[in-house]
């Protein structure tokens, strides 16, 4: 901080300074303020829901009685689902991208598209996956379509951080094994590839956190409103936990909110739990 | 014999490693096909819908009733609500956003930075129908509690959610931005008596300038695109005002309502989810476009 007392800069001009910082260090208050008000605000409505039967019951039409369980399990299975096609197809797109590739037109192009694709309203691939995965190929309103259009919409940032993570392993890794008679492919899958596999992970689980709480998309490919089953196979109907918080807080009912509260507090509580995986992660990449 | 051996599994590892090669460019084409699925798709339906509705009807006709016995497109409604939205959540999240990108690149000691940059990262992974729900049953009764004539749903609780909702965006970019000043800028403006607000002000701002209204630019694509938490909070009723606390309905809004209901397969009702989409999804585009022209320009500028 500059020191004013020996300086030239006027009374009106130091109060400018002091007022400016001021804002600035408010708004940064402020942003923390806003993540308390928002975990505290789900936390205090929804704890009196949080029992085991909350985590064993079915979405019934009884306040009372009414569960995540099946919400619980279709996010599961969706997640994993989406990880399984989004992970090998766009990490192939990235090592592509990054460490095969000539600068020709075909891969700008490839490069910009998915910059653009990133940006894509998430509704957009609900529209796209409707149209495609549930009408054209016949899923129908199952985990498979589901999967299929929620791997669409992660695949830009799955392949986004994976070309970061591989930027960060130096040229001198790669030249030294090329160096010692291996392939490039060999390079690839022994060298590069599992020096990078740090920061990939958090590209993965970023991943993997979007696809448990986007909501719209599924909205749109056909997620249950309500269940009384629990999906067994790729092609039955489902629900996930966004779409039942977004059930229960419809409901003009204020018991049903607290339903609601009560998921919300299971959801940020997965989310949260990938988030800290996720900074210990990048914590262990940035040492090396 | 052994030389032939040698000979066959250099072979067989050239085929395997030309498939593999192929693979991954093939995943790569897959982004290009997903625009073009994205393309095709609203572009074919909304085609079909176009043939039935004047688009000068749908861009600007006052009454969007597409359900009712005499339907009506117009879907202006739809795109003030939208506007609205937009318009309010930018005016919440630009000015606080950046001035926490000015305080965490100018003004934080790295200690606190590593409290609010994982903050904003974890408010920014807060899934938007959590926004929705906090929206409806959190900011609307405070609202209300301070006299504001509110509706259940309403446009004002919705524009805030969203607001918050964005405000991490907007930082990450805009710091971004503002560190990719160089440090001899600021050093001439302090080396010419400017005091610390004035060199921010004056010249790292102004330097960054591009960046910065780029990352104000995706922060509204984004606050365009969003579904969930205007459903939740800002309600389902087409309406044409400019009024923040009555009900209105964006575009988004409208496609999670509809698909929501039964509309038959192939009408001209199912028809407008995407004639609404592909003009949402034009929209959001431009913007895009518009913030990575920016982005290219401030690259150019500071190299």
């Amino acid at each position: 901080m500059p020191d004013f007392a020996s300086s030239r800069i006027s009374i009106a001009r130091q109060a400018k300074d002091r007022i400016f910082r001021g804002l600035c260090y408010g708004a940064a208050a402020l942003g923390v303020l806003l993540l308390v008000v928002v975990l505290w605000g789900a936390v205090r409505e929804g704890f009196s829901a949080l029992t085991p039967k909350f985590f064993r019951g079915y979405p019934t039409a009884s306040v009372s009685r009414a569960g995540i369980m099946p919400a619980l399990l279709g996010s599961l299975w969706i997640v994993l689902l989406t990880l399984a096609i989004s992970l090998p197809v766009g990490i192939a797109a990235a090592v592509h991208l990054e460490e095969i590739a000539k600068k020709t037109r075909l891969n700008a192009f490839i490069q910009a598209n998915i910059a653009n694709l990133a940006g894509v309203p998430s509704i957009i691939y609900g529209i796209l996956g409707l149209a495609i995965f549930v009408r054209c190929f016949g899923f129908g309103n199952s985990i498979i379509a589901a999967a299929c259009t929620m791997s669409l919409l992660v695949l830009p940032t799955v392949i986004l951080t994976t070309q970061e993570a591989l930027r960060t392993v130096p040229m001198a890794y790669r030249e030294g094994s090329l160096a010692c008679g291996a392939t490039p492919w060999q390079t690839l899958l022994r060298m590069t590839l599992p020096c990078s596999s740090a920061p990939i992970l958090t590209g993965v689980i970023l991943a993997a956190s979007r696809a448990i709480g986007e909501t719209a998309p599924l909205l749109v490919v056909g997620a249950l409103a309500s269940t009384r089953e629990v999906p067994r196979g790729i092609r039955d109907p489902y629900t996930v936990l966004p779409i039942q918080i977004f059930n229960w807080s419809g409901m003009p009912q204020h018991a049903w909110h607290v339903k609601a509260a009560g998921a919300i507090i299971v959801l940020l509580t997965m989310l949260l739990a990938l988030n800290a995986i996720a900074i210990v992660l990048r914590n262990k990449a940035t040492r090396i | 014999m052994r030389a032939d051996k040698f000979q066959a599994k250099a072979t067989s590892r050239a085929i395997t490693e030309w498939c593999l090669t192929h693979i991954c460019l093939l995943a790569g084409l897959l982004s290009i096909v997903t625009t073009f699925g994205i393309v095709f798709v609203l572009f074919n339906e909304a085609r079909k819908f176009f043939a039935v509705v004047s688009p000068a009807e749908f861009f600007f006709g006052r009454q969007w009733e597409p359900m009712f016995a005499e339907p009506k497109f117009g879907a202006l409604p739809l795109m003030a609500g939208t506007f609205q939205i937009a318009a309010g959540s930018a005016l919440v999240a630009l000015p606080i956003g950046l001035l926490i990108a000015i305080y965490l690149s100018e003004y934080a000691s790295p200690r606190i930075r590593r409290v609010v940059k994982p903050a904003l990262e974890i408010l920014a992974g807060i899934p938007t129908v959590v926004y929705g729900f906090l929206g409806l049953t959190f900011v609307t009764p405070i609202l209300k509690s301070w006299g504001l004539p509110l509706d259940t749903f309403n446009a004002l609780s919705g524009a805030i959610v969203v607001g918050i909702m964005i405000v991490p965006l907007v930082t990450s970019l805009s710091e971004d931005a503002i560190a990719a000043v160089p440090k001899a800028t600021r050093e001439a403006a302090y080396g010419l008596g400017a005091s610390k607000a004035e060199v921010i002000t004056n010249v790292v701002l102004k330097s960054a300038s591009s960046g910065i209204a780029a990352s104000f630019i995706l922060a509204i694509s984004r606050a365009v695109g969003e579904t969930m938490a205007v459903t939740l909070a800002a309600g389902a009723r087409p309406n044409l005002t400019l009024s923040p606390f009555e009900q209105v309905q964006t575009m988004t809004a409208y496609i999670a309502a509809t698909v929501k209901g039964d509309v038959p397969y192939g009408s001209t009702g199912y028809q407008t989810i995407f004639a609404v989409g592909f003009t949402l999804f034009a929209m959001t585009l431009s913007l895009n476009l518009l913030s990575m022209k920016l982005v290219k320009r401030l690259k150019k500028h500071h190299a």
